[in-house]
C-alpha cells in the first residue's frame, strides 16, 4: 500500500521576480528569475506489528529548530502529536522553511511515499514524527538531520526509535490510549510522567501482568520501529 | 577470563605510537532510559587490542565487579598509564541527565571504550566496546546499548548484594524497588557477555517473583548517547 503526498513551499519567498524595462523606453522587458528548487522522495514503513502510525509530519527547517531534544521536556505541539496523533502544531511551528502532512494512518507493514519540493536554501534539515497511536505518548521519528548531505540523485536509510514524549504516564488503560486497541483520549494538557523526552521502555500489556492495560501482547514492540529512505531527485 | 586482555606490555605500545596523532576529545554521556540509573562510569582511550568486555566471552573479574556492584576500580588498575575519564558525573548519573562534558587527551590510542552498571539490575552495565576515535574534527554521536556481564542470574531480588558472585541487586536509586520477591531466576544461561534482556519484573511490591517495577525499570535499547567532539 502506497500513499503519494505532494509536498509544497509554505514559506512564500519571491517567487517569481519580474524586472520591467525603464520607463523611457516602449520596449517591455521582461526578465523571469526561476528560483532554484529542491526535491526530495521519501519513503516511511512501519515496522512495527500492531502499531498503526499517525499521519507523519515533515518539517524542513534550519539547525536552530528542534521538534525534540532527549532529556528536555517535549515542547507541545510535539506532546499534541505524541499523546493523540494531531500533527497540526508541529506544521504550524513558526519559522519552518516548509511542512507538510502525510496522507494519512499508516498501518503496520505500510509504507508511504511522500514527495518533498520547496526552494533551495542553506543549513537545511528534515525532521519526521509519527505517533505509535496503540501507546499513550509513543513517537517515532528522525531529528533534524541536515538533507545537505545528499547529492541529487543520492538516497539514504537509516531505521528509527521509539521515545517516549515523558508527558504522559504510560498506564496504557483503554481512557487514555487513542488508537484503535481502545478508542479513548488523544491529546489531555496534564503532564504526569517525568516530564522528558526519553527512549520508550516498550508497552507492558495485559499479557504481561499488567491488569488495566487495553494492550495485548501483539501490540508490544522494540527498536526500531520504522524505516526511512531519502532520496534527492532535484 | 580474570584479566583484561593485553596482547602488548604497555610500555611497548606508548612507545609504538608515537606517530601517530594526538587527540583531545570532549565527551558527555547521557542517560536514555525511563528509570535506570548508571553507576560511576569509566571511559578509557586504548590500542585496538584492549578491551573491557567483548560479546560472547566471558567477562573478566574487574568487569564483573563493575556490573555487579558498579565497582570500577579493578578496571581503573587494570587501564593504568591509559588515558581514563574515571566517574565523570562524580556519582549516579540519573535518568534523562547527562555528564559535564570533559575532556581526555587520548595521546596515541586510536580506540575508546566505555561501562557502566546499569541499577537496579543484577549485572546489567552500558557499553561501549572499541569505538575507533576518528581523526577528522567534528561532534560524533554513538548510541550505546544495555549489555548482560552473564556473571550473574538475573533474579531481581533487590538484597544489597553487590560483591562479585553474591546474588541480588545492591539497591534501587530511585527509591522504587520492591522487597520480599522469591526471584525470578536462580541461573544464568548465558555466561558470556551479551545483550541484556531487560528485566520482567512485577506488580507486587511486597512479594512476587521480582523487586522491580515493570512500569519503572524496563528499557529498550539504547539506554544511551555518547557526545564526542573532536577537537
Amino acid at each position: 500500500m502506497n500513499k503519494q503526498s505532494l509536498f509544497k513551499l509554505a514559506t512564500p519567498l519571491l517567487a517569481i521576480a519580474v524586472i520591467s524595462g525603464c520607463s523611457d523606453d516602449d520596449d517591455d522587458e521582461e526578465i523571469v528569475i526561476e528560483p532554484l528548487m529542491r526535491s526530495y522522495e521519501v519513503q516511511v514503513v512501519n515496522l512495527t506489528p500492531n502499531q498503526p502510525l499517525s499521519p507523519v509530519a515533515a518539517l524542513v527547517h534550519d539547525s536552530t529548530i528542534q521538534a525534540w531534544m532527549l532529556g528536555s521536556p517535549a515542547i507541545v505541539p510535539l506532546e499534541v502529536m505524541a499523546e493523540g496523533g494531531d500533527n497540526s502544531q508541529l506544521l504550524a511551528i513558526e519559522g519552518l522553511w516548509a511542512s507538510a502532512s502525510g496522507a494519512g494512518v499508516i498501518m503496520p507493514g505500510a509504507s508511504e511515499t511522500m514527495m518533498l519540493e520547496f526552494e533551495d536554501s542553506v543549513d537545511l534539515n528534515l525532521t519526521l514524527a509519527t505517533m505509535l497511536v496503540n501507546t499513550n505518548d509513543a513517537f517515532t521519528g528522525l531529528n533534524s538531520w541536515s538533507i545537505d548531505q545528499l547529492a541529487v540523485g543520492d538516497s539514504w536509510s537509516a531505521t528509527t526509535n521509539v521515545y517516549d514524549a515523558g508527558t504522559e504516564a504510560n498506564s496504557e488503560t483503554a481512557a487514555t490510549i487513542p488508537g484503535p486497541a481502545a478508542g479513548g483520549e488523544g491529546y489531555a494538557e496534564a503532564r504526569d510522567d517525568v516530564d522528558r523526552v526519553y527512549v520508550h521502555a516498550g508497552v507492558i500489556s495485559a499479557d504481561d501482568g499488567l491488569t488495566d492495560s487495553a494492550l495485548s501482547f501483539s501490540h508490544r514492540f522494540d527498536n526500531p520501529a520504522m524505516k526511512i529512505t531519502i532520496t534527492r531527485i532535484e | 577470563m580474570n584479566k583484561l586482555k593485553f596482547a602488548l606490555p604497555a610500555a611497548v605500545m606508548l612507545a609504538a605510537g608515537a606517530s601517530a596523532n594526538a587527540a583531545q576529545l570532549e565527551i558527555s554521556v547521557q542517560n536514555l532510559t525511563h528509570g535506570i540509573h548508571f553507576t560511576p562510569l569509566i571511559i578509557a582511550a586504548h590500542p585496538g587490542d584492549v578491551y573491557m568486555y567483548q560479546t560472547g566471552e566471558a567477562a573478566s573479574a574487574a568487569l564483573q565487579a563493575m556490573a555487579e556492584g558498579g565497582d570500577i576500580s579493578m578496571l581503573e588498575a587494570a587501564l593504568d598509564g591509559m588515558p581514563v575519564l574515571s566517574n565523570p558525573a562524580g556519582g549516579l548519573l540519573a535518568p534523562g541527565a547527562s555528564t559535564t562534558p570533559m575532556m581526555l587527551d587520548t595521546g596515541e590510542m586510536t580506540y575508546l571504550s566505555l561501562t557502566g552498571m546499569l541499577l537496579p539490575t543484577n549485572d546489567g552495565f552500558v557499553g561501549l566496546d572499541r569505538w575507533m576515535i576518528p581523526s577528522e574534527p567534528g561532534t560524533y554521536t554513538v548510541y550505546l546499548k544495555g549489555y548482560d556481564a552473564g556473571t550473574e542470574a538475573n533474579d531481581e531480588i533487590i538484597n544489597g548484594g553487590g560483591m562479585s558472585g553474591v546474588p541480588g541487586i545492591p539497591v534501587a536509586p530511585g527509591g522504587d524497588g520492591g522487597t520480599g520477591a522469591s526471584g525470578v531466576t536462580s541461573t544464568e544461561l548465558n555466561t558470556t557477555v551479551h545483550i541484556h534482556p531487560g528485566v520482567l519484573g512485577d506488580f507486587d511490591p511486597a512479594g512476587g517473583v521480582s523487586d522491580l517495577d515493570p512500569s519503572a525499570h524496563r528499557w529498550l535499547n539504547p539506554v544511551a548517547k555518547l557526545t564526542v567532539t573532536v577537537q
